[in-house]
């Protein structure tokens, strides 16, 4: 009787032979109960399979080919192709006037307003998160941004010369008649010997509280849809014990919800990088108007590749300090 | 844990109970109201920092042109006037564009819903080979920019063909940049703006449905796409249509795919034609167009902000009917990973 008792597969884990078996008809892995409900998945899915394969790899392929080729349009709509090496990326490194400098100085930034995102969105969850009057009415306000910082306007007012010329002229006054608050705040604390360079980040962060706040709409959700999972039980079972409400946050609420930082931190970084109103960006499209196609795609994977390294490195710090919980 | 050690106190130091618990009550009250008052302080600020760029907006929409130069005016205009709307109207072809990108996000929209929908089911709910590897596909969907592929789009839609069966067909690929074919084509294979955050967000809610429900209906003789329709959809509806919302609004305002494949002498849109608005304004305010005047930066400017406001205004309008949607959603596909 126990002879006849088959092992069941790993309902985990597809052998080679079970995937390529489960779509080729007439064979016994292809009538079991677990094939057809894998063949009904893949049905499901084969929308982004397609998808994946042709809008994303294939071009993703071709436009790496394209970073070592210089590319030129031919009348009809045709592209030639000859093969260049890594002429494009010395191109993009040494020779456009711009790329550089505009790399350098955006990164640190973008850097910078990252973290200041994550911290801010989180300590606005928390804040969201409790019972006060209006709370309906300051949720609402604080997802705005999501609909007024998308897609093209942010970047379309900045991109006005008028406006850059306005900004000088402010920053001029600012900076003169001492009215800049947080830039006397600043050197009132370096004459005090505090770390300058310290502050100097803290400071960049608050100049830029606009930029920050208007990109943190979507993170200040996640955050917040994370703080409705905990469930109050926690709480009171620390009330009970004698816990303050100082431990509670980072004994309770801050190791539950750290998971989230990291999608938070990767959704920011990707926002960041792709925004409009990035330096970078807007250099890249100019000579994409130019029809530069080669200079574009090495531009584009340089960028791409300091975006990959960003979000792996955030990854790195943020998953060493976060709990894992399964569910 | 306060009303604890009150009461702790309370039963140990009986003569004194009044004035302890009085001194704990109003040292509560004073803790409570410092920190609603600075919660208060901060909540406001900020929401006022969110709001503020609009009602300047709003104002400077109304000011006639010598109002721009007048340093004393700052929020009332001297000279109202609604001419302004009327200059940007034209400018931004208003009425056609706007309906243009109302059809093309509507369009867009619908078609990302629903083969994300499909796509997050499967994730969710189905085992199969390689599914981690496609699910890793998805994650990399959110993280390539899309403008590392811009170049081999465009050139792939400017000649666009299956294994060669147009040009056998026809003699020459097909031009697709013309039309909303790539628009739709990528929408419906879920490589659309943002989609891998869709199917994200659906997963982690399908995921969250009991299975039993599914397990029920398959014992009373439903197959697969009648469960998916008559039990999974149904309840699924608040997420579907906040990614509906989501991915309206994101392409409503999105310049990058309209830019790189809709040529705006077929079809003008509100954002291209928004971005491009300031290059014709000084031929529209000449009266005579081989004598083009110079428009001041200030006004254009205050053109650009009205039709910032007019790109706005029906999305602010959608969101104040929808923010229940909006918010509530992502709590419930708990993005917990």
């Amino acid at each position: 009787m126990s002879a006849k008792i088959r092992k069941a597969p790993n309902p985990n884990k597809w052998t080679f032979a079970e995937s390529i078996l489960t779509f080729i008809p007439g064979n016994k892995t292809f009538r079991s109960m677990r094939s057809r409900n894998a063949r009904r998945g893949v049905m499901f899915i084969l929308p982004f399979i397609i998808g994946f394969l042709v809008f994303m790899i294939r071009p993703l392929a071709n436009s790496f080919m394209m970073s070592f080729h210089d590319v030129t349009m031919v009348s009809g709509g045709g592209t030639n192709w000859r093969f260049i090496g890594f002429d494009n990326y010395k191109y993009a490194f040494g020779v456009d006037p711009y790329f550089n400098q505009y790399l350098v100085e955006e990164i640190p930034r973008m850097a910078i307003n990252a973290v200041a995102t994550l911290v801010l969105s989180f300590v606005i969850a928390v804040i969201l998160n409790q019972e006060f009057k209006g709370r309906t009415v300051a949720r609402a306000i604080f997802f705005l941004p999501v609909i007024l910082s998308s897609g093209v306007l942010p970047g379309i007012e900045s991109q006005n010369e008028f406006y850059n010329m306005m900004q000088g002229i402010s920053d001029a006054v600012a900076n003169s008649s001492g009215v800049n608050l947080s830039a006397s705040l600043q050197s009132l604390l370096s004459v005090s010997g505090v770390g300058s360079g310290v502050f100097s980040i803290l400071f960049q962060m608050i100049d830029a509280i606009y930029d920050i706040v208007m990109a943190s709409g979507i993170q200040i959700i996640v955050m917040l849809s994370g703080l409705q999972t905990i469930s109050p039980s926690l709480y009171e079972a620390a009330d009970v014990e004698g816990c303050t409400a100082w431990e509670a946050f980072w004994k309770i609420t801050f190791p539950m919800v750290s998971p989230l930082l990291l999608v938070n931190a990767i959704y920011t970084i990707i926002d960041f990088f792709m925004k409009n109103d990035n330096k970078v960006m807007e250099r890249i499209n100019e000579l994409w108007q130019r029809i530069e196609f080669g200079h574009v795609s090495a531009m584009n994977w340089i960028y791409f590749g300091v975006a990959i390294l960003f979000i792996g490195i955030s990854t790195v710090i943020i998953s060493r300090g976060v709990q894992h919980y399964e569910d | 844990m306060k009303t604890n050690q009150a009461a702790a106190a309370v039963q140990t130091k009986a003569p004194v109970r009044h004035k302890a618990s009085r001194s704990y009550i109003m040292k509560a009250r004073a803790k409570h109201i410092t920190i609603s008052v600075l919660r208060g302080l901060l909540i406001f600020g900020l929401c006022f920092m969110i709001i503020q760029p609009l009602i300047t907006r709003f104002s400077t929409s109304l000011m006639a042109e010598k109002d721009l130069y007048d340093s004393t005016i700052v929020v009332l205009p001297r000279n109202p006037t609604l001419d302004n709307y009327m200059h940007v109207a034209t400018l931004t072809n208003f009425p056609k564009s706007m309906i243009n990108t109302l059809w093309a996000s509507l369009l867009v929209s619908v078609l990302q819903a629903v083969s994300c929908t499909l796509v997050g089911y499967g994730f969710a709910r189905y085992d199969f080979p390689l599914k981690k590897f496609w699910f890793a596909c998805v994650v990399a969907l959110i993280v390539i920019p899309p403008q590392t592929i811009q170049t081999s789009l465009y050139t792939f839609f400017a000649r666009f063909d299956i294994f060669g069966i147009f040009t056998l067909i026809t003699g020459s690929p097909l031009n697709l940049r013309s039309s909303v074919a790539p628009y739709a084509l990528m929408s419906l294979t879920c490589m659309g703006l943002k989609d891998g955050l869709y199917i994200y967000m659906l997963r982690q809610y399908f995921r969250g449905i009991p299975k039993s429900l599914e397990e029920a209906a398959y014992v009373d003789g439903c197959n697969t796409l009648h469960t998916f329709a008559k039990i999974m959809l149904p309840d699924a509806i608040p997420t579907i249509a906040s990614c509906f919302l989501f991915s309206f609004v994101w392409q409503w305002t999105d310049l990058f795919y309209t830019r790189n494949f809709l040529t705006t002498s077929y079809r003008p849109f509100y954002a291209t034609e928004m971005s491009t608005m300031v290059s014709r304004m000084s031929r529209y305010f000449s009266a005579d167009a081989n004598n083009p005047v110079i428009v001041s930066a200030a006004r254009q400017q205050q053109l650009i902000s009205i039709a910032v406001l007019f790109c706005c205004i029906p999305l602010v309008i959608l969101y104040c009917f929808t923010q229940r949607t909006f918010v509530q959603s992502i709590a419930m596909s708990g993005s917990k990973e």
